[in-house]
């Protein structure tokens, strides 16, 4: 039975489009929705890190996305208007059978490459085989994501059909993924790695350049396939690799903005110095910090232990500090607070280490460890050498534990010896982060799958009934059932402390007044395209 | 000369070879692996299997002297490998940088020894006096301020008096050299003022020293101009020293420059240090090492002939 593309929505994405209201997203607007945009110009902004390459398939940081996304489409996108609803950036429609085992796309026509070859059926199939198989030679960060993926069929050149092995109820997700731009069937036969170094998409613009460690540019593409998009003739990306030089670069106008996110005090500093020619938007972040307990340790190998240093961290009462100090602000389980699954507060407070009767819950920690036979306890806290906002929640932790007596070392390291240290299990307790796109309680519940099936869960932990859990709402395509489950992994997570959120980001934009038309969301990795900013002179 | 010189380059070779085997086998202690970096530094899932067939590509599973003695021979050849970052080729991505660090040092030079003569100069024939106190407060205010806080300063006071910044991305000066040089002139003033000081008091003391000497003394009274004293025969002694300083502190720039490059947002050799050795990028830090080790070991050279130059005393021979 085929079903409308309006239902399919409703169905496979509605469990996210219906949370909408509730969502914790405050988003400052300073002009009027009514602007008629204006066509032209050149925006510089700032890229506070530079990727190696140019392949979003390959790739987990916001600094390709930024340099890339300008000169790619995927096939779904988020529409930033209404997030988390999904739109279509090449898909013209959709439709998803109701056992989630078939999703078919119809492509819009006309749709080129900037070398002028036309987009078909066959370069969605020959970018997702990319993704789900890479060939050798070839990284694809979401290979497991796209696990569930049988085969890719192309019955005309504007249709795709995806057939699944099993349902998946974040199947939808995963296709709006930012990171999965489509890339030329031809590129990609002539040379699968291709994409890392050369750049020839279907987006609002095309590359002109990039100088190394100065920038990157690109100039309107004239044949793109959304009638007046983009606005602007040109674009040049600076890598401004230290926030200073990024804030003194926007407050003297040399860039109009930066898009992936400043702390408190930085925004303070250009509210201050800019007043009224700065727009400043902020949301909550899809990104959090989460404490990781290595249960191969003695004694993190006891529960009771894991469990009082989680009930001595005063989430409530920190994230008040800490939110003026840091990007650090809400309080969380594993799915981003105020987002449609999220458990609500009322419920995360019974669990351990939200608790928000603090002083009991100290209590009762110093109790737990003195049956541990660990009042005396000690250990090296490992962290990331950024000073935002893992130095900050070090910091804290640290504080937290003095509270109940524990000593701790907080030991920052460069990311190359911390990844070491990780990868060999030569750490106590370390600070993880989870970097996301989205509200997908799959990607963001990976990392506590046990360690034989993710090597990605620091906490080392085996625990088949969080892989069962994960598995069942993964599969689970009623929304409030999905809820229950993804619940109870949570308690049972929380309960065993392995590993626990601590606190989910806020998100701070800063750009100039005269940069109209870009979106803000939750997450730095969406909104990257470019083609509906525009410049007011 | 000429066999002092053939000599000294001679002997850049075992130099430069025992740098190279002390920058290669100690990167390889030091713990971290930039293929995890790369692949799982942003939270990347990636599996085991991706890993290592990453280090495979990249040649980091061979056995360590197999990839020193091929880095080597490569180094021979003048190629100096790939960066195991960017994949590009090491010497691409340091001449990509190296034009605007070499001008920053010898703007900075310029500055410097334009300043620092006449400064060490006057302080040191008025010494006692106001001019000698006035030198000696401006150069101690240069050792003491760090060149990168300094550089704060002048970004800071540009943007608030005159609401300007310099051209935030860097253009060539046959390009547009006013774009150029109102990019590079405020490092350079940042590190030339430290550099000034250091030679302005070398040059004051040596030239203190000197002008003591019997040798002057003669001159004086044997009635040759008080001018003529100064330059032909006391300054050229003094600036002896000063002359390896000079040297020293011209090769330093060009790699050293970490925070005023980060201070000024300069695309320099500093940074790419910075950036590749976060990133356990070997081949590029090897690279750069090298290169920067033979850079000094060349200046040394230069420097010990101009000394010949100089003072025609020493002879190598």
């Amino acid at each position: 039975m085929k079903i409308s593309r309006r239902t399919a929505l409703k169905g496979s994405a509605g469990a996210l489009a219906l949370g909408f209201a509730g969502l914790n997203f405050d988003l400052s607007r300073a002009y009027a929705q009514a602007d008629k945009p204006k066509r032209g110009g050149n925006l510089n902004f700032a890229i506070s890190a530079e990727a190696p390459h140019y392949d979003p398939h390959a790739s987990d940081t916001y600094a390709t996305l930024h340099l890339a996304a300008p000169f790619y489409s995927t096939l779904l996108r988020y529409n930033l208007d209404k997030f988390p609803e999904i739109e279509g950036d090449l898909a013209a429609s959709w439709e998803a059978a109701p056992d989630l085992l078939t999703y078919t796309f119809k492509l819009k026509p006309n749709v080129k490459f900037h070398d002028g070859t036309a987009l078909t059926s066959a370069d969605i199939k020959a970018t997702y085989d990319r993704l789900r198989n890479p060939p050798q030679g070839v990284v694809s960060n979401r290979r497991a994501t796209f696990a569930d993926i049988g085969t890719i069929e192309t019955p005309d050149p504007l249709t795709v059909v995806f057939k699944m092995t099993a349902p998946n109820s974040s199947m939808m997700d995963h296709f709006a993924s930012p990171w999965n731009v489509i890339y030329s069937a031809k590129d990609l036969a002539e040379n699968p790695a291709l994409p890392r170094t050369k750049i020839n998409g279907t987006g609002p613009f095309v590359f002109v350049e990039h100088i190394k460690g100065s920038h990157i540019s690109g100039k309107r593409n004239e044949n793109y396939f959304k009638p007046g998009l983009p606005y602007l003739d040109t674009f040049r990306g600076i890598f401004t690799l230290q926030a200073a030089a990024m804030l003194n670069a926007l407050q003297g106008g040399q860039v109009l903005g930066e898009f992936r996110g400043v702390s408190p005090a930085e925004r303070d500093r250009l509210v201050a110095a800019m007043g009224d020619k700065l727009r400043v938007e902020e949301s909550s972040w899809t990104l959090n910090l989460l404490v990781a307990f290595n249960v191969e340790k003695p004694p993190f190998d006891d529960v009771r232990v894991r469990r009082a240093l989680l009930m001595a961290i005063d989430r409530w009462g920190g994230s008040k500090g800490l939110s003026r100090i840091s990007t650090l602000r809400s309080v969380g389980g594993v799915v981003r607070p105020g987002s449609p699954l999220a458990t609500p507060e009322a419920e995360l407070a019974k669990l351990p280490g939200f608790s928000k009767d603090i002083k009991k819950s100290r209590e009762e920690a110093r109790k737990l460890l003195k049956e541990a036979g660990q009042e005396n306890l000690k250990f090296v806290l490992w962290n990331r050498n950024l000073a935002m906002p893992y130095t900050p929640a070090g910091i804290f932790l640290v504080d937290q534990w003095r509270q109940i007596g524990v000593n701790v070392e907080h030991k920052q390291s460069d990311t190359a010896p911390y990844i070491a240290a990780m990868n060999s299990g030569n750490f106590e307790v370390a600070i993880d982060f989870s970097n996301l796109f989205n509200d997908d309680p799959t990607l963001s519940m990976t990392k506590f799958l046990s360690r034989d099936k993710n090597p990605l869960n620091l906490s080392r932990s085996n625990d088949p009934e969080i892989d069962k859990l994960y598995e069942m709402q993964l599969r689970e395509r009623d929304v409030e059932k999905r809820k229950a489950h993804i619940q109870a992994l949570e308690k049972r997570l929380f309960e065993q402390a392995y590993q626990q959120p601590l606190f989910w980001w806020h998100r701070i934009v800063l750009t100039h007044k005269n940069l109209r038309g870009w979106k803000m969301s939750p997450s730095h990795n969406l909104g990257a395209q470019l083609e509906d900013v525009w410049l007011e002179s | 000369m000429l066999r002092y010189t053939v000599n000294r380059v001679l002997l850049m070779i075992p130099t430069l070879l025992g740098v190279a085997v002390l920058v290669f086998f100690m990167l390889r202690v030091v713990p971290g692996d930039i293929v995890e970096v790369k692949l799982r530094g942003d939270g990347g899932n990636v599996t085991q299997e991706v890993v290592e067939a990453e280090r495979k590509r990249l040649g980091l599973d061979r056995p360590l002297l197999t990839q020193f003695g091929e880095w080597m021979v490569n180094m021979a050849k003048g190629d100096f490998g790939i960066s195991m970052w960017t994949e590009r080729p090491v010497l691409e991505e340091i001449s990509l940088r190296l034009e605007l660090s070499l001008q920053v040092a010898l703007m900075a030079t310029i500055i410097a020894v334009l300043l620092a003569i006449p400064m060490g100069t006057l302080a040191a024939l008025f010494r006692d006096t106001w001019i000698d106190y006035l030198v000696r407060i401006l150069t101690i205010g240069g050792l003491s301020i760090p060149s990168f806080w300094f550089g704060m300063l002048i970004m800071l006071s540009l943007l608030a008096f005159f609401n300007w910044l310099p051209p935030i991305t860097f253009t060539p000066f046959y390009v547009d050299p006013w774009a150029n040089f109102t990019q590079l002139i405020w490092p350079a003033l940042a590190v030339g003022y430290r550099y000034c000081a250091v030679v302005a008091r070398m040059i004051r003391s040596s030239l203190l020293e000197v002008l003591n000497e019997d040798y002057i003394r003669t001159a004086r009274a044997k009635g040759v101009y008080e001018k003529l004293v100064i330059t032909r025969h006391a300054l050229r002694n003094a600036l002896l020293p000063a002359i390896t300083v000079i040297g020293l502190e011209f090769t330093f720039l060009i790699g050293g420059l970490v925070v005023t490059e980060q201070v000024f947002n300069l695309n320099g050799i500093g940074q790419l240090f910075v950036q590749s050795v976060a990133r356990n990028d070997f081949m590029l830090i090897q690279g750069m090492v090298m290169l920067i080790a033979a850079f000094y070991v060349f200046v040394n050279l230069i420097i010990d002939l101009l000394y010949a130059v100089f003072d025609p005393r020493i002879r190598y021979g």
